[in-house]
């Protein structure tokens, strides 16, 4: 039950997360057509609730590292729509000034460290920064995204191992939709499962449904009271469903590598509507939620119109930043 | 009639498509070569054909792929492994520097390595600084490998099947805006490793071209041939080993010359041609040889810096007025990029 892990205060912050996630990509999708935001978009529409979830249950000095499908993980961290849309349409007010663009998001100063689009490339990064976490004492926990693609790099296991030998306090986290661009997973792996192998390397580990962003924060409290008890590394696998095409705004269930869900199980699939659902529930009012929604809508138009309104980086800052 | 209208993918996959049912060890493997985009469209119709045995897709593990690539070919089998971006080869690079390239020589001669490394290179469509690069300097370093870049239907069909049936290690590069160009191909035309064509002649200047530069290239010729100006453009086709005759005759002709690569400029392949030109054209060159290429930065994203990152018809026609002592052509109303015109995003 929601209410026995959350605070109505907690509840009403989490929802408006989604929503801020859910909208600023739903207005790609309407803008992308325009062509004037030049970079490829992974979407992460039906798996916003795993980074949201897991963030919520960590301090903000957790420091994270994240995929080319990182949008709800920036915004999550940083709710700097006017940076996310800015580097989104390649101008001067993004954080990297445009030349990250949606792939490479990232806001150092929130402790959203990095992103790749070489996949796997920032789970040793994770490892890294834990590294230096109980090099200079600190308590905190890192964390990292990946896609369920991502465990199949020998990266992974190396990364796997040393965090466990040195009981690193990094957090794992497979956001597994099953699919790796159009492959299945079953088309991919010779192991039936992550969390099996992982748990022989001594790993705390923790699974279940990421659309339903309550399991999430039940699950990850869970195992980072068990990494804080006892230091030590953690898998988290979130199964969810992607709702659009691997990168891009469309559906691509006509390519017939997968099938489209049936409309009674978008209830279950969509963690907007299943968080709401059980918003209603608990009893909250409608209209506090449709509040939430106007506001955060209104954030975005006007981060979109500023965005769209912004110069382009000057052509001297081609070369600035290689080297200090 | 074996002339056939095609485009470079078609080229791509029906060279593979040729050399399976010639040679039955050939195989086509790797990360999304079966799925439905089929690599931009080059590996079309190849499981259908030829089945999964044949054909396959791969988890996501390049290093181990590599080496299983390598593996199977000292074993005999013929493998074409595929890379829908050069940028994920980095993660093979221990096998491909310290394995496949040295292979043979470490056996004394006694181990063949017939294996074709395909990548997709080169400027898309925002694609930043991980999905852009060509790195054909990089492979083209290392002693024990081949490295061969098409830009002509003609050549994707002709060279990648030299390459399958080369005994030896080759590193195949694509430019992706090269895969929708169309031009004619005879399957009866043998292409062989290690050597360049001269796609446009002329006397006033040479432009030596590395894959997509030679479309620049040849833009650029067209429009100082409205002035009476004549270029020479050289495609270099295979960057190790190189062609060096065809290109040092051209510049011995011409008595100038710009080397035209896709990468960056230093310690790169466009330094050791120029080093190769200056070296056999000494008393031949009546100006040094000016190089372009990359932006010494990492690829950005944002369109503007991303336009000012990548060498073009532009940078060519003002390097070869300054060579040549011209005023500056005027451009307005010349159209560039025109294969960008066709591309649509995002990948
Ligand atoms: C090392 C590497 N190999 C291949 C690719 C091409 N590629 C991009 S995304 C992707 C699938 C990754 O799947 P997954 O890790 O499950 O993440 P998802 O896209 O599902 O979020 C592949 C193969 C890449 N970017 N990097
Ligand atoms: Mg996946």
């Amino acid at each position: 039950m929601m209410q026995d892990i959350l605070t109505k205060e907690e509840s009403l912050g989490l929802y408006r997360k989604l929503v801020l996630a859910r909208f600023c990509e739903e207005k790609i999708c309407q803008e992308y057509f325009k062509d004037e935001m030049k970079t490829p978009v992974h979407l992460g529409i039906g798996g916003e609730g795993i980074p949201i979830g897991v963030h919520h249950c960590l301090p903000p000095s957790t420091k994270a590292f994240g995929t080319y499908r990182n949008h709800s993980l920036y915004l999550a961290m940083t709710e700097d729509t006017d940076g996310f849309f800015g580097e989104l349409y390649g101008k001067r007010n993004g954080p990297a000034k445009g030349k990250a663009g949606s792939m490479h998001l990232s806001l150092p100063e929130k402790n959203f460290v990095a992103t790749s689009a070489v996949v796997g490339t920032t789970v040793p990064l994770a490892l890294g920064a834990a590294f230096a976490n109980t090099y200079r004492g600190s308590d905190d926990v890192v964390t990292v995204f990946f896609g369920d693609g991502a465990v199949e790099e020998g990266a992974f296991w190396e990364s796997i191992n040393f965090a466990a030998l040195r009981r690193l306090k990094i957090l794992f986290v497979c956001e597994d939709n099953g699919l790796a661009i159009h492959t299945h997973a079953r088309q991919r792996r010779g192991f039936k499962s992550l969390l099996n192998i992982v748990e022989a390397f001594d790993f705390y580990k923790g699974s279940g449904d990421g659309s339903d962003l309550t399991e999430v924060i039940r699950v990850t409290r869970q195992v980072t009271r068990q990494m804080q008890d006892k230091p030590g590394p953690a898998l988290l696998n979130f199964t969810y469903h992607r709702f659009l095409e691997h990168v891009g705004p469309r559906e691509d269930f006509d390519a017939g590598y997968r099938q489209k869900p049936e409309p009674e199980d978008i209830k279950r699939l969509d963690p907007v509507l299943r968080f709401e659902e059980e918003l209603k529930e608990s009893g909250l009012q409608a209209q506090a939620l449709e509040a939430i929604r106007c506001e955060v809508q209104e954030k975005i138009d006007r981060s979109v119109k500023t965005a769209q309104q912004a110069p382009f980086p000057p052509p001297e800052e081609l070369f600035a930043d290689v080297l200090i | 009639m074996t002339q056939t209208m095609m485009s470079y993918r078609d080229g791509l996959m029906l060279a593979a498509a040729h050399e399976m049912e010639a040679d039955p060890d050939v195989f086509v493997f790797g990360l999304d070569v079966p799925d439905h985009k089929r690599i931009f469209g080059s590996t079309r119709g190849l499981v259908e054909k030829f089945g999964e045995k044949r054909c396959f897709g791969t988890p996501l593990s390049e290093d181990a792929m590599t080496g299983m690539a390598l593996g199977a070919a000292i074993s005999g089998l013929r493998p074409i492994h595929v890379h829908i971006r050069v940028d994920f080869m980095l993660l093979a690079m221990n096998q491909i520097v310290n394995m496949i390239s040295n292979l043979r020589y470490m056996s004394g001669g006694k181990l063949k390595i017939p294996l074709v490394l395909r990548a997709v290179i080169g400027r898309g469509w925002g694609q930043s600084a991980q999905h852009s690069k060509s790195l054909h300097s990089f492979f083209a370093h290392v002693p024990g490998l081949k490295v061969v870049m098409p830009t002509t239907p003609q050549d994707a069909y002709s060279l990648l099947r030299s390459a399958v049936r080369d005994d030896n290690p080759v590193v195949f590069l694509e430019h992706r805006w090269l895969y929708d160009i169309e031009g004619e191909v005879d399957f009866e035309k043998i292409a062989p490793l290690g050597k360049a064509a001269v796609r446009k002649e002329g006397k006033a200047l040479t432009v030596v071209g590395t894959s997509w530069m030679n479309v620049e290239a040849v833009k650029a010729a067209e429009i100082l041939a409205k002035r009476g100006v004549d270029i020479e453009v050289v495609d270099v086709r295979s960057i190790y080993p190189l062609d060096e005759e065809t290109i040092v005759n051209s510049v011995k002709k011409t008595g100038h010359c710009i080397v035209a690569d896709y990468d960056w400029t230093y310690c790169g392949f466009s330094a050791e041609l120029a080093s190769v030109i200056h070296h056999r054209c000494f008393a031949d060159l009546k100006k040094p040889v000016e190089r372009l290429g990359f932006a010494p930065v990492p690829c950005p994203t944002t369109r503007p810096l991303e336009n000012l990152f990548y060498p073009s018809a532009v940078h060519i026609i003002r390097t070869a007025e300054k060579m040549l002592g011209l005023s500056p052509t005027d451009l307005d109303g010349e159209s560039f990029y025109s294969y960008e015109n066709k591309f649509k995003g995002p990948f």
